[in-house]
């Protein structure tokens, strides 16, 4: 018998806004509204000065480590623009810009990283997960949410988002596995930023592109400019629609770069080229979006200043509600652990600063009674 | 009534449940079609659909981390990891976000689900199917741990579970699954998540344990000649002191006895409580039979391992004695 082909694959890879500003204007085409591509504008340039504000904050000692987002803030803006409201938005740390466009309020991301579970306390009706810490555990989870709606016989879709890293991680690999083969509408977006703190995507996946792991899967995928709001845009529609009409998840791979360090406590010049970093500040989403709307018309320098205005009082009102909420009461550790408190858990609370934990002041007393 | 073994009596309950409330699914590996291996399942698929008891791919993590995101949505799934010892692949998803989901978010997402584990040896099966890893998730801050001895406490204590708003593992004793039969009511019960039942009461010693283990104590009271009370814990997180406590306050003395090994087992916890709360009643060391701090023997020597009868006899007589 001849050798057949068991399978050929492609992988398309999706540019309409490239960073030399060429516009595809046939793919293009009527894809965002130019008054919303002001405002997916205005929505990065906040975004973007809050990482340099929380920055700042980190280094005087005002809040704990953060991450920023600086670079990648097309990605989850993209796709929260394409996403309805109710769908869910199951993140991990670095899409701000989409979690804002949702309607988090901002200063709960800088609550958390101030060490403040309230940062996570987010109104349901917004369908946003907190912060994921872990590395690619919250892609289950997005299955599972995606798993309930189809339970239930809605439409909607979950969009969980994940790095280059956590494409090594074992529960991505079931997370991609359980959706596929059980039908479950969930968007798998990785944003490849080519980084996992110092390891390069090398070591995470050597084939060519992240996106044709999808294929393994049974998954429709395709690679986008993560640093091209229209690419984005692009890829999240053809995702979204493949979950709602067909009940079957999508992999996008938006090919980005962390243009900071991975945290605050990272230093990514012990392991990486200043050339490489610079190439990628060429490639900045706001810049080529600030340079199309210019070609347009509908954007001048006196815009922009105006803008930067407003973003730095707006950054100022977040960092002011943030810095100013009330003390967390100081057993308040205690009291979401469990609906309701055992009452073993509720001596420890009553008692952690009268009686060394564990001790029961009940005891105690009978003793004494005893002793008498 | 009907009189029901513990598998029977486990499968009446989440009939029962999923009657009655249409957000409760089963998942996991072979509890579909093939009803579990341990036929627990047995018939829910065809009576419910393929839709509510789900063959899932064969993934621990992934069979939990679903389960988080079906519960975080409002439902209430029932995952099924297969034995004990595939517990650990889908630690992380129990420990680190399950169990912190409520307290991480203040609240506003939470996580009702209730992971249904057979535990334990006992039944010639082959390694890491025998296991005994309760003490790992009752020092798990967030989640309940609920093990049940007999057949009505099984199916009393599932529906509190299925009914909880918190993330709970519901411990089904392998070696009692068809051990003996019990009558069960048709109708349904609630038994509180908290509270110990006391087997039988006596005046001399009290003996505390959980599970299967159960079964071998009432074993070793009726051999023995003492007045002895053994008290079920039937659930580890929350647990019941207060009977521990007003039992061993009577009797002066107590043996703890169950399966994990000794060292770090969860009679250490309960003997250090008996310890706060009873020193002056005390007339006497209170003593651990557990399994030893070796890894489980394969089957050949596993009766070697679990306390029985005669460790507990030996236990109740240097105890009595001292």
């Amino acid at each position: 018998m001849p050798i057949t082909n068991a399978l050929t694959t492609e992988i398309k890879r999706i540019s309409i806004l490239d960073e030399h500003g060429q516009f595809d204007a046939e793919l293009g085409k009527d894809l965002i509204p130019n008054d919303d591509l002001i405002r997916l504008y205005e929505e990065m340039t906040l975004c973007r000065k809050l990482d340099e504000v929380a920055f700042k904050l980190q280094r005087s000692g005002r809040m704990g480590t953060y991450p920023q987002n600086m670079g990648q803030e097309a990605n989850s803006l993209g796709a929260a623009y394409v996403l309805n409201q109710d769908d869910w938005l199951v993140t991990c740390y670095r899409e701000n810009c989409g979690l804002f466009h949702r309607g988090l309020p901002p200063e709960k991301i800088l609550l958390h990283w101030m060490g403040d579970e309230r940062g996570n306390n987010i109104d349901p009706a917004l369908c946003v997960t907190p912060i994921a810490v872990p590395i690619g555990t919250q892609m289950l989870h997005a299955t599972g949410l995606a798993w309930a709606s189809k339970y239930r016989g809605e439409k909607r879709v979950a969009c969980t988002f994940f790095g280059d890293g956590a494409t090594s991680e074992g529960d991505f690999h079931e997370a991609m596995n359980f959706a596929a083969n059980l039908d479950i509408p969930v968007v798998f977006f990785c944003q490849n930023n080519h980084w996992a703190i110092s390891v390069p995507g090398r070591i995470q996946c050597s084939a060519p592109t992240v996106a044709q792991r999808a294929v393994a899967y049974g998954m429709d995928t395709i690679q986008c400019d993560g640093n091209d709001i229209f690419a984005v845009v692009y890829c999240m529609r053809k995702a979204v629609a493949m979950g709602r009409e067909h009940g079957r998840p999508f992999f996008v791979e938006g090919v980005t770069y962390r243009l900071g360090d991975h945290t605050t406590a990272d230093d990514a010049r012990r392991y990486r080229d200043e050339e490489e970093v610079e190439l990628w500040r060429q490639r900045d989403p706001l810049i080529r979006v600030r340079g199309y709307m210019k070609e347009l018309g509908i954007w001048d320098d006196s815009k922009e200043a105006a803008l930067a205005e407003k973003v730095e009082a707006d950054t100022a009102g977040i960092v002011h509600r943030a810095e100013n909420i009330d003390a967390p009461d100081s057993d308040d550790f205690f009291n979401a652990m469990y609906a309701e408190i055992p009452p073993d858990l509720d001596l420890q609370r009553r008692t952690r600063r009268t009686s060394s934990i564990g001790q029961d002041p009940s005891q105690i007393e009978s003793t004494q009674a005893t002793n008498a | 009534m009907a009189s029901l073994t513990l598998v029977q009596a486990i499968n009446l309950a989440l009939v029962q449940e999923m009657e009655k409330d249409d957000r409760v699914l089963l998942l996991g590996e072979d509890v579909g079609l093939n009803g579990g291996v341990f036929r627990v399942t047995e018939g829910l698929q065809k009576r419910f659909g393929d839709h509510r008891v789900v063959d899932t791919p064969l993934a621990e993590s992934g069979i939990i981390g679903t389960s988080i995101g079906l519960a975080m949505a409002g439902l209430r799934p029932v995952p099924e990891i297969q034995f004990d010892g595939f517990l650990g692949p889908a630690y992380d998803q129990i420990c680190s976000h399950a169990a912190r989901m409520r307290t991480r978010t203040r609240g506003g997402l939470t996580v009702p689900l209730t992971i249904r584990v057979p535990v334990g040896g006992g039944i010639h099966a082959p390694e890491l199917h025998s296991d005994s890893p309760e003490n790992i998730y009752i020092h798990q801050p967030g989640l309940k741990v609920v093990m049940p001895s007999s057949p009505y406490d099984a199916k009393g204590l599932l529906i509190a579970c299925l009914r909880d708003p918190d993330p709970c593992i519901f411990f089904e004793p392998k070696r009692i699954y068809r051990a003996f039969r019990e009558e069960v009511p048709e109708d349904e019960y609630v038994l509180p998540i908290g509270k110990a039942r006391t087997v039988c009461e006596g005046e001399d010693l009290t003996i505390v344990s959980w599970g299967a283990s159960v079964v071998q104590c009432m074993q070793a009271i009726e051999k023995s000649e003492r007045s002895i009370e053994l008290i079920d814990l039937r659930t580890l997180y929350p647990f019941d002191m207060e009977a521990v406590e007003a039992s061993v306050r009577k009797t002066g003395r107590c043996v703890i006895v169950h399966e994990a090994p000794k060292t770090g087992g969860f009679g250490a916890e309960i003997a250090t409580r008996i310890m706060e709360r009873c020193f002056l009643h005390l007339e006497a060391p209170v003593q651990r039979v557990a399994g030893f701090d070796t890894i489980m023997p394969y089957y050949k020597l596993e009766l070697e391992y679990l306390p029985d009868t005669e460790r507990i006899g030996l236990a109740i007589d240097e105890i009595s004695a001292y």
